[in-house]
């Protein structure tokens, strides 16, 4: 009987030891989480997309409560969101203007010219890197390699004909693709924003003609047929100020090369479907 | 052995990851990306060493006088979830910033088998308290290589989307386990 009775009893004291001792320490050493930090990451999505520059949704949620963040920087929840957070915190919400993502670039197989048959790591930030950088000739337009595709976490961003597109209906806004775009030809644009360069290539018309197709050339008639004056030239590239731009399409029209697109009229036939049934 | 052969011998040669094989599920499952291996090899290293300690001196003062040696396995779990679970009650309140970085890592290791393991050659090596520190540091460092070093390959694979369907993910990984296995054998002659 001794022979299992003092083994227990040892064990036993032992367990008990290091309960008391942790039960004293967690008394000792308790943490108080602020409630509204707990409240706030309830409503985030969770996608940890980390688009508000903080480390994931928790993170985000901390920094609200600290004052350290804004709190209307969570692209994937919006107005939204910031709205309920803003209520959390007890201050008048600061609504800031729902952005999405845009290629810089529809050079698609047809258009933009290949030099080479790219064999490389699937991957555009590894592509750029190699020399020859990639498929295109272009060394300035979409990989097509789909790095954006991957790391998208809401599914909103597809390679179709080589070319990154973005799907509007899914897009939040977070600016994950348009950081993680080695080439830098993802920005974000005010979602309300229509009409659009879809190139970003820098160089001279001529150059930029040997290698696509679709490339803004400079010609600058854009900048002449706008009534606001809301497109400027950057360099040999043309630049839409969205908050000057009325979306109303002229320079698209205009433009010979075909680099402004109109996503209006792109979209037109969905449009129509939907003002038939409203 | 001096003090640095020993540390060599417990890094290089017997690697407790791809010599010992012991912790592999995290050498597998946290592998996938750099900063969460490194978050998890920081917090082994940490975990490993303090309850090296915790565990000689439980084994030494508590186990050996009383003549339960045979209880050790039992002893170590305790010791070592009791000890996670308290540092990181301690950590929480004295150092947010290292707590913050360790996360999620530090009450997964309790049930760790690389700690138990690394507790347990303390006692059958019949080390002392200084041999013990030393063993466990150097394990637990040659944890953090292997899984940073794996982590890094493994990023480098999951970009290649030419790979075999058949071959991604999990099963990569282990041949990419295997290999580095036997790269480390290549140490066996470091240390007679």
């Amino acid at each position: 009987m001794d022979g299992i009775l003092f083994p227990t009893i040892v064990m036993g004291g032992l367990g008990v030891t290091f309960g008391v001792l942790l039960a004293i320490a967690s008394k000792k050493f308790h943490v108080d989480v602020d409630e509204r930090q707990t409240k706030i990451r309830a409503l985030l999505p969770g996608a940890n997309c980390g688009g508000c520059g903080f480390p994931g949704c928790d993170g985000y949620a901390e920094a609200c409560v600290a004052g350290t963040a804004k709190l209307n920087c969570c692209a994937a929840g919006g107005a939204e969101v910031a709205a309920k957070i803003a209520e959390i915190m007890g201050v008048a919400a600061e609504i800031s203007e729902p952005k999405r993502a845009y290629v810089r670039c529809h050079g698609t197989f047809d258009k933009a010219v290949k030099d080479c048959v790219y064999h490389g790591v699937h991957d555009c930030r590894e592509a750029v890197v190699v020399p020859g950088k990639g498929p295109s000739s272009c060394a300035y337009g979409c990989l097509g390699l789909g790095t954006c595709e991957k790391v998208c976490v809401f599914g909103a961003i597809k390679i179709k004909d080589g070319v990154a597109v973005v799907d509007r209906t899914k897009c939040t806004g977070c600016g994950t693709c348009a950081a993680n775009c080695p080439r830098g030809v993802i920005t974000l644009i005010p979602e309300k924003s229509e009409v659009q360069v879809a190139c970003s290539n820098p160089m001279k018309g001529p150059f930029v003609k040997k290698v696509c197709s679709t490339g803004c050339i400079g010609c600058t008639l854009c900048v002449k047929a706008c009534p606001k004056g809301a497109i400027k030239m950057n360099g040999n590239l043309a630049e839409i100020d969205a908050s000057a731009c009325v979306n109303c399409g002229l320079c698209a029209s205009k433009c010979p090369a075909k680099a402004i697109v109109n996503s209006k009229a792109t979209a037109k036939p969905a449009d129509v479907s939907e003002s038939k049934e409203a | 052995m001096s003090l640095i052969m020993l540390f060599i011998s417990a890094l290089l040669v017997h690697n407790i990851l791809l010599s010992r094989f012991l912790g592999c599920c995290p050498f597998l499952g946290v592998s996938n990306q750099l900063e969460t291996a490194k978050g998890m090899g920081v917090a082994v290293v940490f975990v490993i060493t303090f309850a090296s300690i915790m565990t000689w001196l439980s084994y030494t003062f508590i186990l050996v006088p009383l003549h339960l040696e045979y209880l050790y396995t039992l002893a170590f779990i305790l010791i070592i979830a009791a000890l996670v679970q308290f540092v990181e009650i301690v950590l929480k309140k004295v150092m947010p910033g290292l707590y913050k970085s360790l996360g999620i890592f530090l009450p997964l290791i309790t049930t760790n088998c690389a700690v138990l393991g690394v507790a347990v050659i303390n006692m059958n090596e019949k080390y002392g308290l200084i041999e013990s520190i030393v063993n466990a540091i150097g394990s637990s460092c040659g944890f953090l290589l292997a899984i940073v070093i794996m982590a890094g390959i493994r990023e480098r694979i999951e970009a290649n989307t030419e790979m075999p369907a058949a071959l991604r993910g999990l099963p990569i990984a282990l041949i990419t386990a295997g290999l580095m296995s036997i790269a480390f054998m290549g140490f066996n002659g470091l240390i007679k």
